[in-house]
Formats: structure tokens, sequence, C-alpha cells
């Protein structure tokens, strides 16, 4: 995974509450089988009129924010279908960071394995970023400073902090530091009832 | 003083016997059953190639071929290049991985949720995950049942494990009985509980549905209530099991062989203690549900089927936001508020999905339309939520009264819930719906969906606009 420690730039407002997973990418593009590419259909419906030009109304396509990495979206970001795509679409535009008074439970998860800060802020400080130049998040220093506005800090889980930092191979690190106890437990608590294989189960 | 120990949720009990490890507010659960479908998985096996990695218990995983399945009849045809890819890709890596399969010509596919079940997946106590976030439809078992990412995927592939943040229990208390069923449905009650609760509300929680009318519900219902607990915000949602629970398992495929010997620990020991506390509870009175529809673009936007299309003012209730969202919901959804909503006329109708696709679910609808036709203008559709099911309705002849009716009778596949296969709506197209989601463009670029109960697509289809089912049975 790409490591994160900072991003900077002007927090591209996305005013909408409980944006899903189906407007951030729609489901004609989850055909892909690999991680990339999904940056040109994020929020395809809105980001395009419908004969393909660029809808000027839309945030993504004006100019005063091309290339922040910095997205500020509304409550309940990211709620509906668990698709990772979602996250990937986003990473794949150059969003690294989301600020958002909440986000949806799978979403958030998502957004650490691919090398994307989700960051919890108030209303009120969504609010402020919106009105700032310029916006820069550090999970190094768990800090959002947006001048003339005073910094404030946010909260990661330690954890998470630590793996988006180096850029973790979570698969790699869990047989590592447990693999042992996963072994143990395996030998300790069979699952319940015949397990679900036709091989095994005559 | 003695401390008297603390009592634990339904959740905690299953939770607190799958913890392999933790690490600050994270634990490590150990996965009994792991599901797979063909869009969220192949970019997990590719990491595992990447990584070297085998699957590390192909035993305890199932996959099969649900969302991008065409399901118009004849031989299983997959019409577009991207979906075959897709498809393909799936039967490659369950080969080469050793995970069995219930692909495209198999007789025992289906959409992944409701395969699970049919299979004697989801045991009482068991942990059960899958890249979807309706997985909680198998909570109805007892069971913790809930959708990850496809990073998750790849890690439970390999280590058979997931990190999870540790949710609170939410409890959703549904007291009393269903009035005039099967016109007011298990559908009816969860789309009411997200309308009390807020599409956020159950975000960070886990909750127990309970109470004498989730008691009184067939398992297949406690499925639907289940379903949709992830449209309250919610990654799981759980029933606590009982009688009808072991009946349901009996003599299934993956159901233990002596299953009276496994029930008895389930049902005395998978239960809320009396001690335990929820953070949060909410009640629901059964007897006041009414049927409901949706009129917006979010699950949380509803209204009893006597309603009128609220206004963005009233719906918004002070908040600017959630009156912003009413008022572009309206837009999208062409709707004028006052609008009754049984003058809401449709040009489609879609009887499927992981909500309402089982049985009890086609034979509700096709008690309303015995008798009865579709109504001119209105194309309808039945798509079984499993080859299983659609074999049992044919027996009971629900096919063919569904056929004679007007309605097309389809293979199984997540059709229409989400269009990722060719059942698709069209621009404007208004259509009633049995399954999920009512986000903007979910059923196809421009579609207007409204969220219903089995019963109440089944009514709109003949009357060719939405009516009170209540008076019809």
């Amino acid at each position: 995974m790409r490591p994160f420690r900072r991003a900077s730039g002007p927090a591209v407002p996305l005013v909408r509450a409980d944006v899903d997973t189906d407007q951030i990418i729609p489901k004609q593009f989850l055909k892909l089988v690999q991680r990339s590419g999904f940056g040109r259909y994020l929020f395809y419906n809105w980001r395009y009129l419908p004969d393909g030009s660029p809808d000027p109304e839309f945030v993504l396509n004006d100019p005063a924010y091309a290339g922040s990495p910095i997205l500020l979206a509304g409550e309940n970001f990211g709620c509906g279908s668990s698709r990772e795509h979602a996250v990937w679409a986003l990473r794949d535009h150059g969003f690294t960071a989301v600020a958002a008074p909440s986000f949806a439970d799978i979403f958030y998860s998502n957004c650490f394995k691919n090398g994307v800060l989700p960051v919890r802020v108030t209303k009120g400080q969504a609010a402020a970023l919106r009105a700032a130049p310029r916006t820069e998040i550090d999970l190094g220093e768990l800090t959002v400073s947006a001048p003339p506005l005073p910094p404030f800090r946010f909260a990661v889980d330690p954890h998470r902090r630590r793996a988006l930092l180096e850029g973790l191979d979570e698969v790699a690190l869990t047989l590592e530091e447990h693999g042992a106890a996963i072994s143990e437990f395996e030998s300790r608590a069979p699952p319940r009832g015949r397990p679900p294989s036709s091989r095994l189960s005559s | 003083m003695i401390p008297v120990a603390a009592g634990r949720t339904l959740f905690e009990k299953v939770w607190d016997s799958h913890e392999v490890a933790r690490r600050g507010a994270q634990s490590l659960l150990y996965v009994d059953r792991h599901m797979v479908h063909e869009v969220t998985s192949p970019q997990a096996f590719e990491g595992l190639r990447e990584g070297g990695r085998r699957v590390r218990r192909p035993d305890l995983t199932v996959a099969t071929a649900d969302h991008n399945v065409p399901t118009g009849g004849g031989p299983l045809r997959v019409v577009d290049g991207d979906s075959a890819a897709q498809l393909e890709a799936l039967e490659r890596n369950c080969a080469e991985f050793g995970v069995e399969l219930f692909g495209m010509g198999h007789p025992g596919r289906g959409i992944v949720h409701v395969i699970g079940p049919q299979l004697g997946l989801p045991l009482p106590g068991s942990t059960i995950v899958c890249g979807d976030s309706h997985t909680a439809t198998q909570g109805a078992f007892g069971a913790l049942a809930f959708g990850i990412g496809t990073s998750e995927v790849e890690h439970v592939l390999a280590t058979q494990t997931v990190w999870m943040d540790r949710p609170a229990p939410l409890e959703v208390r549904v007291d009393g009985s269903l009035r005039r069923g099967p016109a007011v449905a298990a559908k009816d009650v969860i789309l009411s509980v997200i309308r009390m609760i807020g599409t956020a509300g159950g975000a960070g929680t886990i909750v127990e549905y309970r109470g004498s009318a989730i008691s009184g519900m067939s398992v297949e219902q406690r499925m639907t209530v289940c379903n949709m607990s992830i449209e309250a915000g919610s990654r799981a949602g759980l029933v606590a099991p009982d009688e009808k629970t072991v009946e349901y398992l009996r003599g299934k495929r993956y159901a233990p062989d002596d299953i009276d010997a496994a029930a008895a620990g389930w049902l005395s020991e998978l239960r809320t203690d009396g001690s335990a506390k929820f953070a949060k509870s909410f009640r629901l009175d059964a007897g006041a549900v009414a049927p409901q529809v949706s009129w917006g673009t979010s699950p949380g936007m509803t209204c009893d089927v006597t309603d009128a299309v609220p206004a963005p003012e009233e719906y918004g209730a002070g908040d600017p936001a959630a009156e912003e969202s009413a008022r572009a919901a309206l837009r999208y959804m062409g709707l004028e508020p006052g609008t009754p909503i049984t003058d809401v006329r449709l040009d489609r109708v879609f009887i499927g999905s992981c909500t309402n696709a089982r049985l009890e679910d086609l034979r509700d609808a096709a008690g309303m339309v015995e008798g009865r036709s579709v109504a001119p203008g209105v194309r309808a559709m039945v798509v079984p939520g499993s080859q299983e099911v659609k074999r049992e309705a044919e027996a009971e002849g629900l096919g063919a009264a569904f056929e004679k009716a007007g309605f097309e009778w389809r293979e199984s596949g997540c059709s229409m819930c989400l269009g990722m296969n060719p059942d698709v709506l069209s621009a404007g197209e208004r259509c009633a719906s049995t399954s999920n989601r009512n986000f903007e463009g979910r059923q196809g670029a421009g579609g207007r969906t409204h969220l219903v109960s089995p019963v109440t697509a089944a009514a709109a289809a003949v009357a060719g606009r939405f009516v009170d089912a209540r008076e019809w049975v």
C-alpha cells in the first residue's frame, strides 16, 4: 500500500449528505478486475452531461480545485454498497484525504486499506474549511491547518495511523504477528457444523 | 460486595467467542463462513497471487455468480464482454484456489445471500462475511454476518480472519402483531425502522431485532428485516435463534448432522442476558405499521401508502441539509409535494433481490395477482432469488400464475436491484421495486425507484399505480 503522510490543497466541497457509493462509482464501472483505472468514472453521473462533456456546475470540474488531494464531504459519506471501487476511484482521481462530519462504516474502513485518510471533523470545522483557501492535513501530527483558521487536531486509531504512515501490508502483518494465534484458535474451536465443502461433507 | 458480572448481548457473545487477538479498539475475528461473488473478489484473488499466498481455508469458503448474470431465460448467456470476463475470472480463481463455486449453469446458483441459508451456511453463533453489504441478511439465524471491502476479502482468504472495530449493541424492539398480513409485510417493518432511526442511525452499531413481532415472524421474514440493516447504517443485524431457526436449518446441506444436539446449545446460550445493556434502544409498534412506499433517493425517505409526497420543509423539519436533500430527491424523482402516493403511476415493477425474492415473498406476491393481470403499459418482472427458489416456486405453480397475469418469470440473479446486467431502467422510468436501495441511478441512469414490499409491488403492477394492498386482501 502507498503510504500517506500529508495532503494539502483547497478542500473540494461536495456538501451533500448521504452520498452513497453508487454515486461515487456507478455500477456499470464495477466490472474491471484490477484496482486501477477507476478515476475517470468517479462521480460519473454528476460529473458529465448526457453528451459526455464535463458538467461545469459540478465541483470536480471547477478549475479552482483541479488537482487538489482533499475532498470535503457531507454527513454519512460513502453509505450503501461495500464496493471498495469507490475508494479506488477517489484514489485514482488523486484524492488521498476525505474530511467529513461522518462516514459510513465500511467505506471508512476501506479507505485505510488503500492509502486514503478519512478525517472526521465537526460540522462547524467542515463549514470553516469550505471557506479557507487552502487546507493541509498532517497524519504524523494529527492536525488540520487551514489559515487563517487556528489549526485543530483529529483522531485516528493508532494502529491505522501507523499502517497508513508506513504503508504496511496488512495481510503480511496479521500472519506475522497473529499467525500462531489463528492456528491455535482453529485447533481449539473448530467452526460449528460441517465445513462447507462438498469434498469434506460426504 | 461481590461484583456482578455484566450481562452480554447476543452479538457480544458471538463476537467474544470469535476473537483471536486485539489491537487497540480493533478485534481480529475468526471467520466461520466466507462467501464470495464475482464483483468484489477478482482484485482479492489477484492480491493473493501477487503475494504468493493461498486460500487458508477453502473448505470454509463458498462462491457464486449473481450480480452480472443475465436473467433473460433460456441458457444463461452473458451478453456483455466485461461481465463475461468477470464471471470467467471467478471460475478461474475458484478452480486455482480450490473454492467451491455455484457458478453459471449450476442448479445451486443464486443470489449469495439467498443461497447461503439454503445451504445451511449461517449457523446460530457463527461469523459470516462476504464482500457485499447485504450479508447482514444471514443475521436472521443468530449469526454475526456482515459485509466487507475487497481488501478485507483478500485478508479473509489469506488468514480466515478480519480486523473490526468493536461496534456498540443497538436494540430495535418491535412488539405487537402485523395487521392485515400479508398486505403489511416484514419489508414494511424494516422500512419503518429505517424511517425512524435514519440512514446513519445505526452507524458503529450492530442491531439486535427483538420483540414479539420479530418472534412471530418466519425465518424468511427475519431475513428481510436483517437484510436492510445496512440501510440504517449498521454493518450487521441479528435475531436470536429459536425453534423456527432450527427447523429451517434441519436437513440443509451444511447444517450439523445432529442438529438437535447443536440446537440445545444454541437455544440456551445464544440470547441477550437480562442484565445486558444496549447502547441505544428503539421501539416500534407493529400494529401501527402500514404498507410503506419510498418517495425519495434514500431508504429513509419513505411514507405510508396512504400519505402524500411530503414537502421538503416537512421532511427537513428545520434541518437545512435534510431539506436540500429532499428537494434534490423530488427533482430527481419527478414528484410534486402533496401528490397522493396512490396517484403515482408506474412504468415498471420489479419483484426480486436479496431482500425479497425468497419463496414466501413470491407466494405473497402471487396471492395478489391471482385472477388479475398486469395493467396495460406496465412491464413487470419476477426474478427468483436462486435457481432453487425458482424450482420450488414452479412446483407450486407460482411461476405459471405470474406468467398468466402478464409478469415475466426469469432466471435468478441480482437483476434490476443494481442493474449490473441487462435488467435496467431507462432514464425517467418509474419502478415499484422490492429491492433495498432507491439511490439515484441505482436501477439504471435516470431511473426512478420506489421501494416497497412484494405484495405492494404486485398490487401496483395490476393497478398501474400504487394502491393500498390492505384493501385487496
